[in-house]
């Protein structure tokens, strides 16, 4: 069972740099909802058992990051008929590069952390990793709509992170932060919509009216 | 119970006022739930309430008192909300009133929450109901600051998500994140996870309270959003954001961490205070202004709070005093606003003849919110100034008195500007009606009597509350 987890940890990292090196939307999207998939599947392999609480924060995850959250961001992009992010901030090579260097700093941090289990292993650097490649989206792509996958890959990170502590978080919490993420990018796809309508663009760089 | 019944009549009454079509019954509803969490919350300070779910939800002195403000606040903009949305055209008033009483039910549980990761669930929910409202008048500028304000408070509150469970991971002892266990074993706890969580969740609460530099999107969010949003964002939003941060702020000084922390809360509160005064000077816009106040009173929270023994006192007095204060500032502006048309100062002039009562108003706010006597802020932040001077801190007690005076000018100018002067053409709103000066009315009464006595059940209590973070009453 520890190489299973393992290696569905490796793919999560795979899906990081799938999203930073991806120019298509669509694509973008695929590699979140699968990242959400592997997600829904790391509390089964880590906690063999098969108690209540895990399949429970199984099914969860599984229903909100990889069906509910991305068929909702798929539909956003068919109606707003935006197919590619064209113009990032930060070239996707560049991302890449910055990418890996954040993989490599958090196993380097990763290894200081005075953690207890040795589960825990691969579990904390790829949560760190994770968190960074969703501040990297976050901050350095234009579109909105690029910008609300990017939470999500933050947020998964930190579930990830959380998983090193499933057993003592209690399910009833667990659940509230699922369904506050998924009310959060809910909303954020609301005003990506309207965002879309106002400036026939999901471009985030066109809102520069208020300032001092 | 009691505590519960605090969660479940605004849900309830949320959930109604959904489902009823007419505006009286919406109404109806939502002064019916704020009188009644309104009379809970008075007979909790005369009874206290035991806990519920096995200490998941309790009340102690600084879980009161923040409720408090929440509570009261939210009473005033109920009675608000009515007059407003008769005179501005309803726009979706059902999602209004709905996101208003769900607010309500989330900060509350927020204050209640003695789970720190039932803490941050509520805090989430209380960023995504105000969103809606932000956006109330579909415009694009309120689009553009409904944005910055959910992408950054979401990355904040997902910072201080991750610190919770550093939390976790760095408790031993106890039941997980309760926060009197966490308090009772925290000299057990691994120290270098519990700074890194320190760390992670100073960022993510001080990013949902608007510390500089963390403040982006406070400018755009107060000044788009209405009036009595901006009201509840800058008196109960923010102070919930500093519950809990002071959570963990009990957390660490039980922990012996306190040397660790202090610089931290110090140099971010500074820099707010930096901040605001620059921002104000020349700010043409009367609510982006207040909403650099909120930047230089959430820095004056964390700086009372950094400087701990009779500091941490002033800071939770300061919290009282400024949702208080802030609620009265924002509520007559909107006033203001609705009379000459605009926020822009250059554009309004004569309101002190052309709106009386709210012209004094706002003059009296003016006083109160610069923390001038007789008004109560003038009192906790001379708590929190005292403390820097007679603790080993003379030169930051200098720099502190500079930037306050600073941020007076800053405040005093535009203000004044707009209250004298001859009427100008543009713009021409009926003067508010009684439901809106109901609010503004009561707050600056609370807000004078806070300045010049403390009801001793009020002492107790904030003694007991600044006690619990590691301070000691002056």
């Amino acid at each position: 069972m520890m190489d299973f987890s393992g290696l569905l940890l490796l793919l999560v990292v795979f899906t990081d740099f799938w999203v930073l090196g991806t120019t298509r939307m669509s694509s973008v999207i695929r590699a979140a909802a699968i990242q959400g998939a592997i997600l829904a599947a790391l509390p089964l392999a880590l906690h063999p058992g098969l108690s209540l609480h895990m399949v429970g924060l199984a099914i969860g995850t599984f229903a909100i990051k990889a069906l509910l959250l991305p068929a909702f961001l798929h539909r956003a992009i068919r109606e707003a008929s935006v197919r590619r992010e064209v113009e990032p901030v930060i070239g996707f090579t560049a991302s890449l590069c910055i990418g890996a260097v954040a993989v490599a700093l958090s196993f380097a941090v990763a290894q200081r952390l005075p953690l207890p289990e040795a589960q825990t292993a691969l579990l904390v650097p790829v949560a760190l990793a994770t968190v960074i490649v969703g501040l990297i989206v976050l901050t350095t792509r234009s579109k909105a709509l690029t910008q609300v996958v990017g939470y999500l890959i933050l947020e998964n990170g930190i579930y990830v992170f959380g998983l090193t502590q499933a057993e003592r978080v209690p399910f009833l919490v667990e659940i509230g932060v699922l369904l506050d993420v998924f009310v959060g990018v809910f909303i954020m796809g609301i005003v990506v919509f309207h965002i879309n309508r106002e400036f026939d663009s999901l471009s985030s760089a066109k809102l520069t009216e208020l300032k001092d | 119970m009691r505590l519960l019944a605090l969660l479940v009549i605004p849900l309830v009454a949320a959930v109604a006022a959904y489902l009823h079509h007419g505006a009286g019954f919406r109404n109806a509803w939502l002064l019916a739930a704020a009188a009644a969490h309104l009379t809970l919350v008075g007979s909790l300070w005369v009874v206290p309430g035991p806990p519920v779910f096995g200490d998941w939800l309790a009340l102690d002195a600084l879980g009161l008192i923040i409720l408090t403000v929440v509570t009261i606040l939210f009473a005033v903009v109920a009675l608000y909300a009515v007059g407003y949305l008769r005179t501005e055209a309803p726009r979706g008033g059902r999602a209004f009133v709905t996101c208003l009483l769900a607010f309500l039910t989330f900060t509350s549980l927020v204050t209640l929450s003695h789970h720190l990761a039932l803490l941050w669930v509520g805090m989430e929910a209380t960023t995504l109901t105000l969103a809606p409202l932000v956006f109330h008048r579909h415009d694009r500028r309120s689009l553009e600051a409904v944005w910055k304000y959910l992408v950054l408070s979401s990355v904040g509150i997902a910072l201080a998500l991750l610190g919770t469970f550093f939390l976790a991971a760095a408790q031993v002892d106890g039941r997980p994140l309760l926060i009197g266990d966490l308090v009772m074993s925290a000299g057990t706890m691994q120290p270098s996870l519990l700074r890194a969580a320190f760390v992670f969740l100073l960022v993510g609460f001080g990013t949902k309270m608007g510390l500089a530099p963390l403040h982006a999107w406070k400018p755009d969010t107060y000044g788009e959003a209405p009036s009595l949003v901006s009201a509840l964002m800058a008196g109960a939003l923010t102070s919930c954001a500093f519950l809990g941060l002071a959570r963990i702020a009990q957390v660490m000084s039980a922990a012996g961490q306190a040397a660790f922390m202090q610089p931290l809360l110090l140099a971010f509160g500074l820099f707010s205070l930096v901040v605001a005064a620059a921002f104000m000077i020349g700010q043409t816009d009367l609510k982006r202004l207040l909403a650099y106040s909120s930047v230089e009173h959430m820095g004056l929270l964390v700086l009372g709070l950094g400087l701990g023994g009779s500091g941490t006192y002033g800071t939770v007095l300061h919290v009282l005093n400024n949702g208080l204060t802030k609620g009265l500032m924002f509520l007559t502006v909107g006033n203001v606003v609705l009379v000459t048309g605009t926020a822009h100062v250059p554009s309004m002039r004569g309101v002190l003849r052309r709106a009386p009562l709210s012209g004094a108003l706002l003059l009296a706010g003016l006083f109160a919110v610069t923390g001038s006597p007789p008004f109560g802020p003038f009192v906790s932040e001379f708590t929190i100034l005292g403390a820097a001077i007679g603790q080993g801190h003379p030169w930051l007690g200098a720099v502190l008195v500079v930037l306050l005076a600073v941020i007076f000018i800053g405040m005093a100018r535009p203000i004044l500007d707009v209250l004298y002067g001859e009427p100008g053409a543009v713009g021409s709103g009926p003067p508010a009606g009684g439901l809106r000066l109901a609010g503004p009315l009561v707050l600056v009464l609370l807000v004078l009597v806070l300045g010049v006595y403390l009801p001793s059940h009020l002492r107790v209590a904030l003694a007991r509350a600044a006690v619990s973070l590691g301070g000691v009453v002056p």
